[in-house]
């Protein structure tokens, strides 16, 4: 009684919030499909495709990151994997861009487990030097391998075909990326939401704790170092073609440095704020290219700053419930804490008091 | 009166320390079993290593006759043996809600492809946990709650968010680190009730607590240690009498 009614007061807030929030995502996903259309300007359509590429990338390293909270900074060895998987196969053995998928992911949670097994179990900071040398292996073999075309890389590589359609314009890949990065924040959104969501958050708050829940935490975080790959193998994948020609020199410890920032910056789990963050990593330097030298400097200033003042990132997870608990606590109206019935959605969604 | 958990011989060190020197329990099944002792007396690493947190130096522990002794945290939740905290654990951002459904994690059944696809198996089994995660909020009286980040409660409602959370698991053995410590006399008259009735359901409740009038209270068995020893164990009104424990325990922690 008591009970329902609260739970069903917390639905009609709720179906506002889901409401308003449906209404959003429609408007972005419109905005970006249009954005082809409002521009001729191949170098804006090729940084938007860079962008594309990244937030799908960070959505990857979302699960591991952001997710189950281990740092790993060798996620580029899986984009590179990925990537030289396809390089590889399409112009070698002429396989189809994407039939050379399947084994890229293959060979990425093989690696993940060769990886992952034995030192998931450790704490994280030995895990960001193991990921971080995993990273490098996987550059130095590329450059001295040579199925892998050394130091100069694959070139040559054919493009996308899917069915009868060949993909060859930066529009066309601007789509396709548009495709990857809806597939990726989707199935995101679905694993947040299941019982692997809610396992590597609670790794990521409190790993012992986690294992009084059951969770079987050694379990689990292989899981997300697995999809973690496995997103970025696709990627990888898909970039290869793109970008017609691969080279170790787009898969070292700068690239997966990239995609770390763009997790960080835009929020720790956030799936919207994992692709803001990496819109802002991908845009900002190009914007800022009149600053020539100084821009990255510009940057890391920048993000300094953006690190002090909101640690947990531009947008993390729930920061607009945080937002009003914030305010209430401010304007003192819960000294103990929340109030009863203090659904955040209230401030939220406004309309929805009534 | 058949033991649903008892440990046998059971010895912990830390170097040189004994934390805990041959221990014998036996726990009834739907007994609310009182451990009390002074600080640093072994009681949360008793309860350390009743759940897998610490693997004991020697002897064992068996759960409902068979030997579960250095079996992994997880495994042993699994089991249905669930535990708090003496230091409350919540996991601060995420919501209550969520946080008592972690707690259901085992009886989230959907596998990776029916949580992709969204599919009809998936949501049923998610709306049945999310129903009983809110029944289980209402038990600890926290359903209004359930949208607040664990982490903004205050501390009495997150020792009792904690409950529900691991009342949501269908418990068969219960372990209460302190958990009417450092709360307010009207937050401990609430645990108090929300003890009581998951011991009334029939599930056996054990309870570290240096509360001693709680403990007379509500306890159906006590077991002193001190030192890492046993020195008194039977009913409460029969320990509260026991010059040893007088001397032991109460003497020094009540003025
Ligand atoms: N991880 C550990 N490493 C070393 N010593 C430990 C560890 N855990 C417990 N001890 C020691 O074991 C002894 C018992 O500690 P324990 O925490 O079990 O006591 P307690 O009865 O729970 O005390 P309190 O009432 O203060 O909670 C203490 O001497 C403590 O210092
Ligand atoms: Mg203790």
């Amino acid at each position: 009684m008591a009970m329902v009614e609260t739970v069903s007061r917390g639905r009609a807030k709720l179906d506002g919030f889901r409401a308003m929030r449906g209404g959003l995502v429609l408007a972005v996903v419109v905005l970006g499909a249009l954005i082809p259309q409002m521009t001729q300007n191949q170098y804006y359509l090729g940084v938007a495709f860079q962008a594309e590429m990244l937030m799908c990338l960070a959505l990857g390293l979302n699960i591991v990151v952001g997710y189950a909270g281990m740092l790993d900074l060798g996620f580029a060895a899986f984009f590179a994997i990925g990537a030289y998987t396809t390089g590889i196969l399409s112009t070698k053995e002429h396989w189809s861009i994407l039939a050379s998928i399947a084994p890229g992911v293959v060979i990425a949670v093989v690696c993940a487990l060769i990886i992952g097994f034995p030192t998931l179990r450790l704490r994280s900071d030995y895990l960001a030097v193991v990921t971080l040398g995993f990273g490098e292996i996987i550059q130095t073999i590329a450059i001295n391998l040579n199925q892998t075309g050394g130091p100069t890389g694959i070139y040559a590589i054919p493009a996308l075909t899917l069915g009868s359609v060949v993909v060859t314009s930066n529009t066309g890949y601007y789509y396709v990326f548009f495709v990857l990065v809806i597939v990726f924040a989707l199935f995101s959104t679905r694993l947040r939401g299941s019982r692997l969501g809610r396992a590597w958050l609670c790794i990521r708050e409190d790993e012992d704790a986690a294992k009084a829940m059951g969770i079987n935490t050694n379990h689990y975080k292989l899981y997300a170092y697995v999809f973690g790959a496995v997103l970025g193998s696709i990627t990888g994948s898909l970039y290869a073609p793109a970008l017609t020609a691969i080279s170790p020199a787009s898969f070292g410890f700068s690239e997966s440095l990239l995609i770390v920032m763009a997790v960080a910056i835009g929020g720790l789990g956030s799936i919207w704020g994992v692709m803001f963050g990496a819109a802002v990593v991908e845009i900002f330097p190009e914007v800022f290219r009149s600053f020539a030298q100084a821009r990255l400097l510009v940057f890391g200033v920048l993000l300094v700053i953006l690190m002090v003042v909101r640690p947990r990132g531009l947008f993390p997870e729930r920061a607009f419930q945080g937002m009003a608990t914030r305010v209430r606590r401010r304007l003192g109206r819960a000294a103990v804490g929340p109030g009863p019935s203090a659904g955040h959605v209230v401030l939220t969604v406004p309309t929805e008091e009534s | 009166m058949t033991a649903v958990l008892e440990t046998e011989h059971l010895s912990l060190q830390f170097g040189g320390v004994n934390a805990l020197s041959d221990l014998s329990i036996q726990i009834e099944a739907g007994s609310l079993h009182a451990i009390i002792g002074p600080n640093g007396a072994g009681k949360t690493s008793f309860f350390n290593c009743l759940t897998g947190y610490y693997k004991p130096t020697s002897g064992a522990v068996r759960f409902r006759g068979s030997e579960v002794t250095g079996l992994d945290a997880a495994k042993v939740a699994g089991l249905g043996i669930r535990r708090t905290f003496q230091n409350i654990r919540v996991f601060p951002k995420m919501s209550v809600l969520e946080n008592v459904l972690a707690g259901g994690h085992l009886r989230a059944t959907a596998n990776l492809f029916s949580i992709t696809v969204a599919s009809p198996g998936f949501r049923r089994n998610e709306r049945q946990l999310r129903s009983e995660a809110m029944s289980s909020l209402e038990f600890v009286g926290l359903a209004d709650q359930w949208n607040n980040l664990a982490g903004d409660l205050p501390y009495g409602m997150r020792k009792r968010m904690e409950l529900a959370r691991v009342l949501i698991a269908d418990p068969v053995v219960v372990l209460l680190d302190e958990p009417a410590a450092g709360v307010s006399s009207v937050e401990r008259e609430e645990l108090s009730r929300v003890i009581q009735r998951i011991h009334a359901q029939g599930t056996c409740v054990i309870m570290i607590e240096h509360d001693v009038d709680l403990v007379m209270e509500i306890a159906t068995e006590v077991t002193v240690l001190d030192n890492g020893r046993i020195i008194a164990s039977g009913l409460p009104q029969d320990v509260r009498n026991n010059p040893d424990v007088i001397r032991a325990y109460m003497g020094r922690k009540r003025k």
